[in-house]
């Protein structure tokens, strides 16, 4: 197995969920904090509120002057907030101070009657102050008379530490939650890849069925080109297998043949048989070379048909180089081309269906009789290369054998030529067709219609 | 400009506008030295002082005794001028110790032993109750029979209802405008009750003496020209009853005020370090023992190590003065001229200094 990993998928998913949730922390926990000094704000002005409302209630009027009677349950409010320091203030009409203390600031504004909410210094550390206004209209006393109350932000900020820390626990809670699901998905998705790998590496190694295994459809694919690439492998090796077999056996006839030839002829005194002999393993030689150029043709095609591409190409070209081709072949002259007027299109390997339909014109000019025409037309709209000529075809008995690929009786290879011409139209999704016809035979590769 | 009237009042009220005692414990030779001020007499905490000192041989402490009022005064006008003073403050008029930390006087300090303070007895990490003294009731074991000794705030009532009661003009208590300690017990037992309301009445129909000074009160308790003290600093009276067996001491039965004296580091000091460790070692157990020794931490669970005269579940009516900002309504102007106002109906023949 090729060690070229990359990052994995469990790396990638925890990678996700941790930025996920890495963001979603520092927004949550922005969030819970301006949430939390919110709430705790509220909370503590209602207190302060409160703590101010009291003390207004308590101002009498004695004797013409206001007097507060301090109400203990305002300082007790205040000291909910127990860690709190407090300031407080309550002024006249004329804005000197009746009681508490001179320095606690001022509203910044005095418009209205509701309290007034505002942030100030209470001694060295920041404070938060209310103002309440109580007006009074006695026949002795008459104006308002301000309640300022304050107190230090430590309860405050520790009740937005607190909420803060509450979401913030809850936030890695969940966090942690997530990660788990997404590890336990993680390990549940890839289950069924370590299942196939499994299954991979138990097989034989001449095994090449497609694995039939259930598969998540995000896999599927993957096990589907895994199926065609060794559908693909089993047809080479299968191909590799026969290229083998027919060589060895199309080959012994006649290397036999030849040796006992050339034995024959150095054991000849006569210089006149032995020239015979010697013209004999000759045509043997020349005959065993054409068989050999077939055998590498057809490799060649059946390799082709599982990797060559398929283009979009007209048939009335290849017929043409096929022509181009035999010309100057012997008796090549006497081939007659036959072309409709508008392109056929099929889609195709041009080279395996030229090398096709030669072999096909090759058997014409070897054992046919003239005429011969080459030539492509539709019929019922099914593309056809054909090869026709005069004579009668081989014998019935011959036919039905024609085409395998231990066709030996047919002299210099026209069984292998056959066979070629086969296995290119089954690549191409069709058929080799052989037949007599009312003037002659015919041989013909029927394409499928190419599907704009 | 309220403030500086209160102070101005507080120091024109104190008997003496300066410390009242001066004394130095540890070795001349100490090469720090650090100046504590408290109102508690040197003869009382000078022991637990001495105790702090014998592991501490190059640490020398300054004493000086100063009443509540004055003592509140220079701390307040100490920190307002950011000037170095007291290294360390205990004072009884906690009061006036919770308002200097309200306004920041105070350096905070934490340890295990401040941390392991029960929520009344410490503010801020800046204010620490260090004793534990209850608000007791002397009479005169010689003069007031046994069946007449009051247990309780009703029974003293009782006492002084009758017009021909023998206790009409010999029932003392501080005078608050003299004593911040006073006015503390006072103001604490008029947010406890409205038992007090009944008590200040009664105290001025029998013609009750307010006077200064704990001292002052327990001796005419023993020389008999009061039969009964009400609300006397338990510490002094115990003290005083251990030798003196014409005393008694009886902490009231409806609610008994537990005083805890307040330490504060303020914030000007010059020896924090030597003063956390003070507060630490009041603090620490050995340090209670030393302060029980010296009658300053008085357990009212256990009444047979003392001369205290307890009835029976004294935990659930001890009221302790809790440190915490509720304490400054003590100091309010109008709160305190209301209620002096108060105090003067039922006390208007005492010899003080009318403000």
């Amino acid at each position: 197995m090729a060690e070229t990993r990359s990052w994995s998928l469990k790396a990638r998913v925890a990678l996700a969920v941790g930025a996920v949730l890495g963001l979603g922390g520092i927004v949550v926990l922005s969030v819970a904090l301006a949430y939390g000094r919110q709430a705790a704000r509220e909370a503590y002005d209602r207190l302060l509120l409160g703590a101010a409302s009291d003390i207004a209630a308590s101002i009498s009027i004695r004797d013409g002057a206001a007097l507060v009677d301090m109400p203990a349950s305002a300082f007790q409010m205040l000291a909910l907030a127990p860690e709190d320091r407090i300031r407080y203030r309550v002024t006249g009409p004329d804005g000197t101070t009746l009681t508490g203390a001179e320095d606690a600031p001022a509203p910044p504004r005095q418009d209205g009657t509701g309290p007034v909410f505002y942030d100030g210094a209470l001694g060295a550390e920041p404070g938060r102050y209310v103002a309440v206004t109580r007006r009074f209209a006695e026949r002795s006393f008459s104006g308002p008379v301000q309640v300022i109350i304050g107190q230090t932000l430590r309860a405050r900020q520790a009740l937005a530490r607190d909420i803060a820390g509450g979401a913030l626990v809850v936030l890695a809670t969940a966090g942690l939650a997530i990660g788990l699901f997404a590890w336990l998905a993680t390990l549940s998705a890839l289950r069924p890849l370590q299942r196939l790998g499994r299954a991979l590496a138990r097989r034989d190694p001449v095994d090449l069925t497609p694995i039939t295994l259930p598969m998540p459809t995000e896999i599927a694919p993957m096990l589907g080109a895994l199926n065609g690439f060794m559908g693909r492998l089993d047809r080479q090796a299968a191909a590799s297998r026969n290229l083998i077999g027919d060589a060895a056996h199309q080959l012994r006839t006649p290397v036999a043949a030849i040796r006992a030839q050339a034995q024959d002829a150095q054991e000849e005194t006569d210089p006149a048989r032995r020239d015979r002999l010697l013209a004999r393993i000759h045509e043997r030689s020349v005959g065993l070379s054409r068989l050999l150029d077939r055998m590498l043709d057809r490799a060649m095609i059946i390799h082709r048909s599982d990797t060559a591409p398929r283009n979009a190409i007209d048939l009335r070209d290849v017929a043409l180089e096929i022509y181009e081709a035999l010309e100057d072949a012997p008796g090549g002259a006497a081939i007659r081309l036959d072309l409709p007027p508008g392109p056929v299109v099929v889609r195709g390997d041009a080279l395996s269906l030229v090398e096709a339909g030669k072999n096909l014109a090759a058997n014409a000019l070897a054992h046919g009789r003239a005429p011969i025409r080459l030539g492509v037309e539709r019929e019922d709209g099914t593309p056809l290369l054909f090869v026709r000529d005069g004579g009668p075809g081989p014998a019935p008995a011959i036919l039905e054998g024609l085409g395998a690929r231990f066709a030996s009786h047919a002299p210099g290879g026209a069984g292998l030529g056959l066979a070629i011409a086969r296995e290119v139209a089954q690549s191409h999704g069709g058929a080799l067709r052989l037949g007599p016809r009312e003037d002659g035979f015919e041989a013909a590769l029927s394409l499928p219609r190419a599907v704009a | 400009m309220i403030r500086a009237a209160l102070i101005a009042w507080a120091l024109m009220t104190a008997p003496v506008a300066a410390q009242e005692l001066v004394r130095d414990f540890g070795p001349e030779s100490a090469t720090e030295t650090l100046r504590l001020r408290s109102t508690t007499d040197i003869a009382v905490l000078g022991p637990v002082i001495e105790h702090f000192l014998e592991t501490r041989p190059g640490l020398r402490v300054a004493y000086e005794q100063w009443g509540s009022n004055a003592l509140y005064g220079l701390q307040a006008s100490d920190c307002a001028a950011g000037r170095a003073g007291a290294d360390l403050v205990i004072s009884s008029a906690v009061h006036q110790m919770v308002d200097l930390v309200n306004e920041g006087c105070a350096r905070p300090h934490r340890s295990a032993i401040t941390a392991a303070l029960p929520d009344p007895l410490v503010w801020r990490d800046e204010l620490w109750g260090v004793t534990r003294e209850p608000a007791v009731m002397v009479y005169n074991r010689d003069l007031v029979p046994p069946a007449q000794v009051p247990r309780s705030r009703f029974d003293l009532l009782d006492l002084l209802r009758p017009t021909e009661s023998p206790f009409r003009g010999r029932v003392a208590t501080y005078d608050i405008e003299r004593s911040g300690l006073g006015y503390l017990f006072a103001f604490a037992d008029s947010m406890e009750a409205t038992t007090f309301g009944g008590l200040m009445e009664s105290f001025g129909r029998s013609g009750a003496i307010a006077t200064c000074c704990s001292a002052e009160i327990i001796d005419g308790v023993a020389e008999g020209r009061y039969l009964v003290a009400y609300n006397v600093l338990g510490s002094y009276a115990l003290v005083r009853a251990r030798r003196d067996p014409r005393l008694g001491v009886v902490a009231p039965l409806d609610y008994t005020l537990v005083l805890s004296r307040a330490a504060m580091i303020p914030s000007t000091a010059g020896q924090p370090r030597a003063a956390t460790q003070l507060v630490d070692f009041l603090l620490s157990p050995e340090g209670r023992v030393a302060l029980e020794q010296a009658l300053l931490i008085v357990r009212l669970e256990d009444g047979e190590s003392t001369a205290l005269d307890l009835g029976g579940a004294a935990e659930t009516l001890q009221r302790p003065i809790a440190l915490g900002p509720a304490l400054l309504i003590a100091l309010d102007a109008h709160k305190q001229a209301l209620f002096r106002a108060r105090w003067r109906d039922a006390f208007p023949e005492t010899g003080g200094v009318a403000p």
